[in-house]
């Protein structure tokens, strides 16, 4: 079982459980948690699921690829530990997995 | 530009399923004129996902967003559709008598068109720049803070930043520089999406010192009366410091927004618009929605279901725009008229 925690702005936090094989993203649509959009539905095309992922955890969730990099220039506020959701897979190693949302996606 | 256009149909998007809407209705003989807020043709397909695989088009085991766009082009090319690209209807208004619907529409470009039907195959919206979280950036917008560049001249002799790195932010820098008195490009790294000749040619401009390229991001503005007196912008070593300039320009990309269809006193649901099964028409006869903007009880957004909706919303259109018609089904296989219309007989 794997289970990751949203935060967001407003101090909200919710903790849903998620299928491996599945995204950080498709995770929070499925469970209804608020504050990823999504709007290209995964397509890595739009930077609506833009997330700050915990400090304690960039290291075991990587770094963002090429194509992933770029498209963060459409995001804003954008930190070393931001990453869009949908291109972060879910696996057994991510259980616990902590990362908040920013105020506005787009 | 004043010339009423007047036709029997006019498609608001040209999405994949506003193009083959061109061909269902081009069977029954209506004519249409497509409308698309982006200045190409093909909608999410070819702005969000042109290299993606599409799996579940039916007949296609796969095939990229702009592949289906190109395949319908294709298709609807013996129907002539005309296509104005780059414009967003702003109004849609009702002026026919009821049971003989007519309607006019606006665009931002000036253009106005009367229509027998109106169908909108809008999508997700319309695509709009989006815009910074930067508090009070709305008290800017129109004066100082601009999402889209419609007269070079404007910014002649003007202190210009630019916030990005795609190839919106890119061309703007290379574009204004020969007008604008400074041109500063703001961006949050050194490496840049656009097109590498547009990068190096801005590097070149930077190494000359006929512009500057600050690493960073903007987190505030500062001015008034909605002139900006300077940006604040947070470096890439976190010291925060203030930026003189006249404009900003900020490209962060397209965003969908339901847009004008809000102001056309549909009936809208979840900002969708509500549309009957038989003939996905809307609260006002005459006006369909098909495609992703519309929801019905067990509706799905998949490209395949906006297929099947223009197709019966064609039928339902022929009533309006040929009253006094008998429409006959017939099959493209067989049909030598509908052979003829698509040039193959």
């Amino acid at each position: 079982m794997v289970r990751i925690t949203y935060h967001d702005t407003q101090g909200g936090v919710r903790t849903v459980e998620a299928q491996p094989g599945s995204t950080v993203m498709e995770t929070a649509l499925r469970e209804g948690v608020p504050g990823i959009e999504a709007e290209c539905g995964g397509a890595c095309a739009c930077a609506t699921c833009h997330v700050y992922v915990a400090p304690e955890w960039t290291e075991i969730v990587g770094k963002p690829e090429q194509m992933e990099e770029d498209m963060l220039d459409f995001a804003f506020e954008v930190r070393p530990n931001s990453r869009l959701s949908c291109q972060i897979k879910v696996t057994e190693a991510l259980d616990g997995l902590v990362v908040t949302t920013p105020p506005r996606q787009g | 530009m004043n010339d009423i256009i007047k036709t029997d149909a006019v498609i608001i998007g040209a999405g994949p399923i506003g193009l083959f809407a061109v061909f269902e209705l081009g069977l029954l003989d209506i004519k249409a004129h497509l409308i698309d807020i982006l200045p190409k043709i093909g909608g999410q397909c070819a702005e969000l996902y042109p290299e993606k695989p599409i799996y579940d088009i039916p007949g296609f085991a796969v095939v990229t967003g702009q592949g289906i766009v190109d395949s319908l082009l294709t298709q609807i090319k013996p129907f002539g559709a005309t296509f104005h690209l780059g414009e967003m209807v702003e109004e849609l208004a009702t002026i026919g008598a009821p049971g003989h619907p007519l309607f006019r529409l606006k665009t931002d470009a000036g253009k106005t068109f009367e229509a027998k039907v109106a169908i909108i195959a809008a999508g997700g919206g319309s695509f709009q720049p989006k815009k910074p979280p930067i508090a009070d950036i709305d008290r800017y917008e129109g004066v100082s803070v601009h999402y889209a560049v419609r007269k070079i001249d404007r910014f002649r002799g003007r202190r210009v930043l630019i916030v990005g790195g795609g190839d919106s932010a890119l061309d703007w820098v290379l574009n204004l520089h020969p007008v604008a008195e400074r041109i500063t490009l703001v961006h949050r790294r050194d490496a840049f999406r656009a097109a590498p000749h547009s990068v190096n040619a801005m590097r070149e401009l930077v190494a000359q010192k006929k512009m500057d390229f600050v690493l960073g991001q903007v987190t505030g503005l500062k001015g008034a009366d909605g002139q900006l007196a300077a940006a604040t912008i947070r470096g890439e070593d976190a010291t925060i410091f203030d930026h003189p300039t006249d404009d900003l320009l900020p490209f962060f990309g397209l965003t969908m927004k339901l847009g004008p269809v809000a102001a056309w006193g549909l009936n809208l649901h979840e900002n969708l618009v509500p549309v009957d099964t038989e003939k996905f028409e809307t609260s006002t006869p005459g006006i369909f929605a098909i495609g992703d903007i519309n929801t019905y009880p067990g509706k799905l957004k998949l490209i395949l279901s906006g297929f099947h909706e223009a197709a019966l919303a064609a039928q339902k259109a022929h009533r309006y725009v040929y009253p006094d018609k008998k429409l006959l089904f017939q099959y493209t296989t067989s049909s030598t008229s509908l052979q003829k219309k698509l040039g193959v007989a």
